[in-house]
């Protein structure tokens, strides 16, 4: 397998200080990959440097080009795309005009239609609400539609960060099983989580991220089997 | 006042209104997408109609040295900031679009000229030149400082009005023009004369706020800049380019402002300057929406016409200061009653 989409000693600061430091990891084509840490690691500001919201220095390659340097409109052009903790949706247009938006990277429009449709079966609640304004949706719809519009790009490398913050468990669960749905399609992913457990049970390789550095890694099935993991961060279970 | 004089009264101030509602519909479109509340959209009405008289006399008017500066300056913008970035694969992109095509424009009204067109082709011609203005403005000005604070893009564009009225002076010339009424029909509706200019302003404000708003219900790139306009970092994301989402916000705002400009022109006299209390009354109008809702802002605008009607009436003198009193409550009543945005908190 070759590394769709790698980071090599990435480095973000906010003013002067390093949120993120030298940090490398790469993502394999079709590949789940977790970045786990605990709150203000660093986890957010990876994402948001890695879709260009963020300047950073190091090296940043997207299937074989060097992104570090091009504008985020540029690399979800390139079908790189991010669903922010925030989720951003246009809160007062419908949930049919932000799944629409969502594939205006798109040059080639004779597929939105079939996207749009597959959407709609992936998250048959997003049909039902289709006229209904995005900021009435409950928390649980308000991520399936971040993931929806996420879609319609037909992006080759998903970024998620906190895909399930805020839900109910049952909701969880079930954002879960689609973005484990989604490796199938052969969209590979990037997931950033809190819920760690959850996130190295989805995923297929996982990095720690603490104080903004890289302090392990390695395959999720050893990462959640790890004695220091287990009490540090999955509950002790 | 006896119901007579209110019904003329209360035309008359509707049609004033539905000119300043074009402008305020623009000035809406600009602010929500760009952040900037663009008060030099009085001056793109008052050159439009400065530019329609001029072709009317057979001279080729200011506004196409205007834009020839103007798309010199942007360009040379534009190419250092490419260079600056290594972005050497827009060059070509960046000297058609800020070059070529407001070039290509200018030299198109200046042939179509020589062939002494009609009326209707004076007013294309009048809408093209004046339309490039507003986004090359946009690309020497605002596009530098766009991420700055809106008070900061206002101050910015208060400056720019005090300057675009000396280019006026320069460009124009100090004499005040009246175009030709674009009808000579009249109606009598209820006991009351009304002219078909007067007729034509309002149907003509209709059209194109209905106009506008089903490029923004129906189309992906209406969709986008009202997308922009509610959630900047969410478009970004989309792959939607906010300077070219702002790029369409101004050339539709200019369009607005421009269709108003040829609308007063025939009612009013337009001198070089006229453009601000036009500006500053859709202004009015546009705070009365909240300076985010387009039906908002055409209901202030006509609201400060039907107002700006009957105060001069009662007193011509003290007709612009009734007027801007209004601005008064309803500042207050807006700064009690709206709720903050997201964005605003975080700024």
């Amino acid at each position: 397998m070759t590394a769709m989409f790698s980071m090599t000693d990435v480095t973000v600061c906010y003013d002067n200080v390093e949120a993120v430091r030298n940090v490398s990891l790469s993502v394999e084509e079709g590949q789940i990959v977790t970045v786990i840490g605990p709150n203000g690691a660093g986890k957010t500001t990876l994402l948001m440097a890695a879709i260009g919201l963020l300047a950073s220095r190091g090296r940043m390659i997207f299937q074989g080009n060097d992104i570090g340097k091009i504008p985020v409109e540029d690399r979800v052009e390139r079908r790189l795309c991010l669903v922010p903790e925030k989720r951003e949706l246009f809160s007062d247009m419908s949930v049919a005009d932000n799944l629409l938006l969502g594939s205006y990277s798109l040059r080639d429009r004779s597929g939105v239609a079939k996207t749009l449709d597959e959407v709609y079966d992936r998250f048959p609640r997003l049909k039902e609400r289709q006229r209904q304004a995005a900021g009435t949706l409950s928390g649980g719809e308000r991520q399936m539609l971040a993931l929806g519009r996420a879609l319609m790009a037909k992006p080759k490398l998903l970024m998620l960060d906190e895909p399930s913050l805020g839900l109910a468990p049952l909701i969880v669960r079930e954002i879960f099983r689609t973005i484990a749905s989604l490796r199938d399609l052969g969209v590979s992913i990037l997931l950033v989580e809190q819920n760690a457990r959850a996130a190295l049970e989805t995923a297929d390789y996982g990095y720690v991220l603490e104080t903004g550095e890289v302090v392990q890694s390695g395959p999720a099935k050893d990462l959640i089997h790890d004695p220091r993991l287990i009490s540090a961060y999955l509950g002790g279970h | 006042m006896t119901s007579d004089i209110a019904a003329i009264l209360g035309i008359d101030g509707i049609a004033t209104g539905a000119v300043y509602a074009l402008v305020a519909i623009g000035t809406v479109l600009i602010f929500t997408v760009t952040r900037v509340i663009f008060i030099p959209f009085g001056d793109i009405a008052a050159f439009t109609a400065l530019t329609l008289a001029a072709l009317d006399a057979k001279r080729f008017p200011g506004t196409g040295a205007l834009v020839v500066i103007l798309a010199c300056l942007a360009t040379l913008i534009e190419i250092l900031s490419l260079l600056r970035a290594g972005e050497f694969r827009l060059l070509p992109r960046a000297l058609a679009f800020y070059l070529v095509l407001p070039l290509a424009v200018v030299g198109a009204a200046w042939l179509t000229m020589r062939l002494d067109p009609p009326l209707a082709v004076r007013l294309v011609l009048a809408l093209m030149l004046i339309m490039p203005i507003s986004p090359l403005l946009d690309r020497i000005v605002f596009r530098p400082i766009a991420d700055g604070t809106v008070l900061l893009l206002l101050t910015v564009s208060v400056a720019l009005h005090f300057a675009l009225v000396g280019l006026g002076l320069l460009f124009f010339g100090p004499e005040g023009v009246r175009t030709e009424p674009l009808t000579s029909l009249s109606t009598e509706f209820a006991g009351v004369l009304i002219s078909g200019q007067t007729m034509l302003i309002v149907i003509a404000a209709l059209v194109f706020s209905g106009l506008l708003y089903l490029f923004f219900d129906y189309t992906l790139v209406g969709k986008s800049l009202r997308a922009t306009a509610v959630n900047r970092t969410g478009s970004r994301l989309m792959g939607i380019r906010p300077a070219r989402a702002g790029t369409i916000a101004y050339l539709l705002g200019s369009l607005m402002a421009g269709v108003s400009g040829i609308l007063i022109a025939p009612v009013n006299t337009v001198f070089y300057d006229s453009g601000f209390l036009i500006g500053l009354k859709a202004f009015v109008g546009a705070i009365v929406g909240g300076m985010t809702s387009y039906p908002g802002a055409v209901i202030g605008a006509v609201g400060v016409g039907i107002l700006e009607s009957f105060a001069s009436f009662e007193s011509s003198a003290l007709k612009d200061v009734i007027v801007f009193s209004l601005l008064i409550p309803i500042l207050i009543w807006r700064s009690l009653a709206s709720l903050h945005s997201e964005e605003e908190i975080e700024e």
